[in-house]
């Protein structure tokens, strides 16, 4: 052991990361507007599509096809927009500088939003699976663990491009910009609703968006329970892409 | 500085650019050029000097949040960039803007950063002596600025660390908290830890620090102890000016060469170029001869705002 450990008065790390997971979540749950953004708002959306026939043809109920992008909703809810606008703030009044000078340091700083923002999406899938169920949804059991995978791929993604717009424009901005993705991604981002809905000459563009390479995959999984491979690119793609900028150009005050 | 003691704290010609300044037609503006400083266990090392002079810009350094462009820093011997959990467990930093997010409530943030130290200071005597818990229950938004500082301050001190770094630490205080604050640096340093502050109050630099360096413009124009600065730097030109209160529109004598007496208010006299015991006897006769009693008065030290001003119009002038 060399003397510089000997001498660390830091918990370990996996025990600072924990902390700081709590710490961030409790963050988000006890921010009003991030609640309605990550729960009120999807469990309407999908009150909206399941007694409505805006998603005929996608799957035999609207119920089943409401689902899974509402899923994918609340993972842009929580990864990108609720996770970005905090960061941004945080970045203003110098709370990511003020945790960097304690053991947690940066890569610290990082896991724990990460931590909160799967917290919360648990959360988030637990309840909308509950409220889908009392509607009558039946999902694709072999859709399952596709479904997870995605869920996860998705966080990851859209949690490297909310850090990437948090560690690079001011907080206002942030919040306008993410406010603003998850309006627009929802209704014509492919997220709620299939682009194969969208006019023919837009949907090449669309299509590369990592928010319809999430809902298609979730689609897919949970009504056909198939397995998109070409959502995994997409998607992996995004994620790399995301979180090369973020670390390149993120600033930490 | 001579001492045998390892400082816990080294930084060696140290010079730092920001910018481009658009002022400058987007050029680097020079804000540290060459500053070198060292920082012992059981002191209070002081960076003394108006805003803008950069001390804070120091300070950022030699925490490793912010990279020189040149010269060294060794803090704890350690460099102080990079994630270093270990090192960032033995310093202790109170930012300026104190870095506190405005939605939490400071004791729950207190216990949350405590938690990161295997052996934290004790939380609760902290609370106490901050007395955190006379706002405990409003979120940090809603906090005095004076209230922030103390906050931060026990942020700073949670993990009992071995060097506080402690960037303008009363700012914004009331002179019961500041007594306080002052109390728990002073305690500090008597447990043997490191304490780097900056400040541009002559006040606080002259009742805490054991060392202090001026800097003025991004260079340490002076360095001493309060003693050293404030009597040996300038003793060919020493002067220590006299005030006395009395009756007021006096006749004033003349003065020996080199000496000048005047009312600056009425009752209020003011002697300067008082250098020799000479010159008191002279003021003291005059009163003896015309029966004068001042109502008061005082010989003036020199300040470390003199020696301040001193260095700072020096460098005016180079």
């Amino acid at each position: 052991m060399s003397p510089t450990m000997s001498h660390s008065n830091a918990v370990s790390m996996p025990k600072r990361i924990a902390l700081q997971g709590k710490y961030e979540t409790l963050m988000m749950l006890s921010n009003g507007e991030q609640l309605v953004l990550a729960v009120v708002l999807p469990i309407i959306a999908l009150f909206g599509l399941t007694f409505t026939d805006l998603l005929e043809g996608v799957a035999p109920r609207s119920i089943d096809a409401a689902v899974p992008g509402v899923l994918a909703l609340c993972v842009i809810s929580t990864a990108f927009t609720g996770q970005g606008i905090g960061t941004g703030f945080d970045r203003r009044y110098g709370v990511l500088r003020m945790f960097s000078t304690t053991p947690l340091g940066k890569a610290g700083l990082i896991f724990g939003k990460v931590i909160a923002v799967l917290t919360v999406l648990a959360i988030q899938v637990v309840l909308i699976t509950i409220v889908a169920l009392l509607l009558g949804w039946e999902p694709n059991l072999w859709g399952i663990i596709p479904a997870v995978l995605f869920l996860l791929l998705g966080a990851a993604t859209f949690t490297a491009l909310g850090l990437l717009i948090a560690g690079t424009v001011r907080p206002e901005a942030t919040l306008a910009i993410t406010n603003l993705a998850w309006v627009l991604l929802a209704g014509v981002g492919g997220v709620l609703f299939p682009l194969t809905m969208a006019p023919t000459w837009l949907q090449p563009t669309l299509d590369a968006l990592p928010s319809a390479a999430l809902g298609d995959a979730l689609r897919a999984a949970m009504i056909e329970g198939q397995f998109s491979i070409a959502s995994v690119i997409f998607l992996v793609l995004w994620a790399a892409a995301g979180s090369f900028a973020a670390i390149k150009l993120f600033k930490w005050n | 500085m001579v001492s045998s003691v390892t400082p816990s704290l080294i930084i060696s010609e140290l010079s730092k650019d920001l910018g481009p300044v658009p002022a400058l037609n987007n050029r680097m503006l020079r804000v540290l050029d060459s500053v070198s400083l060292q920082a012992l266990p059981g002191q209070v090392t002081t960076l003394l000097g108006s805003n803008g002079a950069g001390k804070s810009t120091t300070l950022a350094c030699a925490q490793g949040l912010l990279r020189p462009e040149g010269g060294t820093i060794e803090l704890l011997g350690q460099d102080p960039f990079g994630d270093n959990p270990d090192l960032r467990s033995r310093v202790g930093v109170m930012l300026q803007d104190g870095g506190l997010p405005p939605s939490m409530r400071p004791i729950p943030l207190l216990r949350h950063v405590a938690g990161m130290y295997k052996k934290p200071i004790d939380i609760d005597a902290l609370i106490t002596r901050l007395d955190l818990e006379s706002f405990g229950s409003r979120t940090i938004r809603r906090l005095s600025g004076g209230q922030k500082q103390r906050v931060a301050l026990a942020l700073a001190l949670a993990g009992d660390p071995e060097v506080l770094f402690l960037d303008e630490p009363s700012a914004g205080l009331d002179p019961q908290s500041r007594q306080v604050v002052f109390d728990l640096i002073s305690e500090q340093r008597d447990l043997g830890k490191a304490i780097v502050l900056t400040t541009h109050l002559m006040d606080d630099a002259q009742r805490l620090s054991d060392y202090v360096y001026i800097i003025d413009k991004g260079r340490t124009v002076a360095q001493g102890t309060v003693t050293e600065l404030t009597t040996l730097a300038a003793a060919e030109h020493e002067n220590r000016p006299v005030n006395f209160g009395a009756t007021p529109s006096l006749d004033l004598p003349q003065p020996p060469a080199g000496l000048h007496l005047s009312e600056t208010a009425p009752g209020e006299y003011h002697l300067t170029g008082v250098s020799s015991p000479e010159h008191l006897n002279w003021l003291t006769s005059w009163w003896a001869r015309e029966g004068i009693l001042p109502t008061h008065m005082n010989l003036q030290a020199r300040s470390l705002e003199d020696v301040f001003l001193e260095f700072a119009q020096k460098e005016e002038t180079v």
